[in-house]
């Protein structure tokens, strides 16, 4: 009776029935907090898309950054892609991206299974030959010292198998190996299968999320590879994209521009720009079809396993 | 021991149902160990082989090089004879001397107080907010709000170090975004990325900015396994907000809290090297040289190899020690820990 005649401010459907409404000051000054946390992120990615896009005129008027787009102009991606050192850099970075993140799905499936079954033969010892790794590490000019002497000075090789194997990774994989049901691999060894034709036609095809993780987390390492090429990247034709980001925006070097002379260049500030989401793009396209996967089942079960 | 232990799968048996009530052959522990070498080396060499690869790759580029440590005893010429191998052979061995150069060299002391300095200014600073984030995060009601705020917050942990840096340079720097508002506002815009004196803050800003939303993951998984019917039950007794929060959600988040700090404090010595070595230049060694940036600088920029790697020993030691002195305590302290004593 009493309650018909206030306005009752509506409930949350989702809200349990024992949980008080928030009150408004909490309420604001929670919104408050991740509406600023959003925008911390959001912000500095429109003003670079934006500058990139911009036109001398804009980025004039702006005195610099443009933060509203005003118009629309592709003349700094024009240069970027038209065969200087950038496109080569971007080339490279993806070569070794997709050659590395392959090769090191393969070692981390194949090791992760062949680690999977407490009771096989030597099982215990490989495991902590595996794990030991964490506790045990070398230094950096051992492995300088290593990865030089094999021969690897100035090859792409030597921006991807000095870590083409994570532990990490492959604890995470192998709990979720552990987690298929035992009678299945029972059955279809019973049926004769061998344990690769098992890894392949039942394990995998069980293991899409983590296989979807943990190839996004070697791809973004291996995109973002930088100190590595510092130390056995030597020629400048070989520079990944981050190595070119870094000398051309934190050092002020140029890039080696194509021979696109007499063509009337766009703005400095868009071309860094733009070099700058070409670098941001492919981790924010591919990123958010792996990011589902994450919360359930996958990082969570290897944290606590 | 017997031949159908060890033989599989044993021919005789016909494919049973899958309700039939006998037993199931069991396969793991028990037979297996019994069996001798030959036959479960027949029966498990695929997996072998499997690991193979991965083991190989970690001898080389692991193993390998922690046994290349004994440069760290050396004066080491990388001149001597050709190849990496032939100079390790023929360089000298001096003993301890490094270690004596290490410790007599105030540039390192320079760089182990930064180190430890800045792991104990992020560890109040930084540790605690992503477990803030979380619990407010747990706290949206909305699913697709909250999806959409966890993609974003997510998304810079996957940006290289490189970028995180060129980001604050464009926002924060002499001519980024803000020194051009506050210009144009007729501000001095201060001087924020290449100021010693505050560098200490900038790099936890730019590890926050990168980490913070990364961070939740363990946590709001945490926070989904506390059993709802405690904060009923709590709230049926008069327990508001506040102290739901102080005796059931932070009682949850425990032993993630206790194995996170262990990970952190096991790890006090590195703080992040790219980030470091990437503003050294524009701060100055004073402020951004850590341990990591150190041994860089003293050995592979220089050509003092067993000098750097003497440093770098010292590091993987005492890091070491630490991860197993705070495991240790939170053994003591009942909790799990990262390994379990077995």
């Amino acid at each position: 009776m009493t309650t018909t005649l206030r306005p009752v401010r509506r409930r949350h459907p989702e809200r349990p029935a024992w949980e008080e409404d928030p009150g408004v000051a909490g309420q604001t000054a929670k919104g408050a907090v991740l509406t600023a946390v959003v925008l911390a992120v959001l912000v500095p990615l429109w003003v670079v898309v934006v500058t990139s896009l911009s036109s001398r005129e804009t980025i004039n008027a702006a005195g610099g950054l443009v933060v509203i787009p005003r118009g629309l102009d592709l003349s700094a991606y024009r240069i970027i892609f038209s065969g200087g050192q950038i496109s080569k850099a971007l080339l490279i970075s993806t070569l070794v991206t997709v050659v590395g993140t392959a090769f090191s799905l393969a070692l981390t499936v194949l090791a992760a299974y062949g680690l999977s079954r407490p009771g096989s033969v030597w099982h215990r010892g490989l495991l902590f030959y595996f794990l030991l790794t964490f506790l045990i590490y070398p230094g950096m000019v051992p492995s300088y010292l290593v990865v030089t002497g094999l021969g690897l000075k100035d090859s792409l090789w030597s921006l991807i198998l000095p870590g083409a194997l994570s532990v990490f990774n492959l604890v995470v994989v192998r709990a979720f190996f552990q987690n298929i049901p035992g009678e299945l691999l029972d059955s279809a060894r019973i049926d004769g299968a061998g344990e690769f034709r098992i890894l392949a036609r039942i394990v995998l095809p069980l293991s899409r999320a983590v296989v979807a993780v943990v190839g996004l987390f070697y791809a973004v390492g291996y995109w973002n590879i930088w100190f590595t090429a510092l130390l056995y990247i030597d020629d400048n034709e070989k520079f990944p994209i981050q190595r070119v980001l870094q000398s051309y925006l934190l050092a002020g070097q140029a890039p080696q521009s194509s021979g696109a002379a007499g063509v009337a260049l766009p703005p400095t500030l868009a071309i860094k720009m733009a070099v700058v989401v070409v670098t941001v793009a492919p981790i924010v396209l591919v990123y958010p079809f792996v990011q589902r996967h994450f919360t359930r089942g996958v990082i969570v079960g290897a944290v606590k396993g | 021991m017997s031949a159908d232990q060890a033989s599989r799968p044993a021919p005789a048996l016909p494919p049973e149902p899958a309700a039939s009530p006998r037993p199931r052959r069991q396969r793991p522990a028990s037979p297996r160990r019994r069996s001798p070498l030959r036959a479960r080396l027949r029966r498990d060499w695929p997996l072998l082989v499997m690991v193979a690869p991965g083991a190989v790759v970690l001898l080389l580029f692991h193993y390998l090089p922690v046994l290349g440590n004994i440069v760290a005893f050396q004066d080491y010429n990388p001149y001597l004879g050709d190849g990496a191998v032939q100079a390790l052979v023929s360089s000298r061995f001096v003993g301890l001397q490094n270690f004596r150069d290490l410790f007599g060299d105030p540039a390192f002391w320079d760089a182990l107080w930064n180190t430890l300095s800045i792991t104990a200014f992020q560890l109040i600073f930084f540790f605690p907010l992503p477990i803030a984030l979380a619990i407010m995060l747990n706290g949206i009601l909305s699913p697709r709000l909250r999806g959409f705020v966890q993609t974003v917050v997510y998304l810079p942990h996957f940006f290289s170090w490189v970028l995180v840096v060129t980001f604050f340079v464009q926002m924060l720097g002499g001519a980024g975004l803000l020194s051009q508002e506050l210009r144009d506002a007729g501000i001095t815009p201060p001087e924020i990325m290449s100021n010693p004196d505050t560098f200490i803050v900038l790099v936890t800003a730019e590890s926050v900015w990168k980490d913070l939303g990364w961070g939740t993951i363990v946590f709001l998984a945490a926070l989904a396994a506390v059993d709802p019917n405690l904060y009923e039950a709590s709230a049926v007794d008069g327990a508001g907000r506040w102290r739901r929060l102080w005796h059931i959600t932070l009682p949850g988040l425990r032993p993630v809290i206790v194995l996170l700090l262990i990970l952190r404090l096991g790890d006090a010595l590195s703080v992040g090297f790219e980030q470091f070595l990437l503003q050294r230049d524009a701060v100055g060694r004073q402020a951004a040289e850590v341990l990591d940036t150190f041994v860089y600088h003293q050995s592979i920029a220089t050509g003092d190899y067993g000098f750097g790697a003497a440093a770098g020993l010292f590091k993987a030691v005492v890091g070491l020690v630490l991860i197993l002195a705070a495991n240790k305590v939170a053994h003591l302290l009942g909790e799990r820990g990262v390994y379990s004593r077995s």
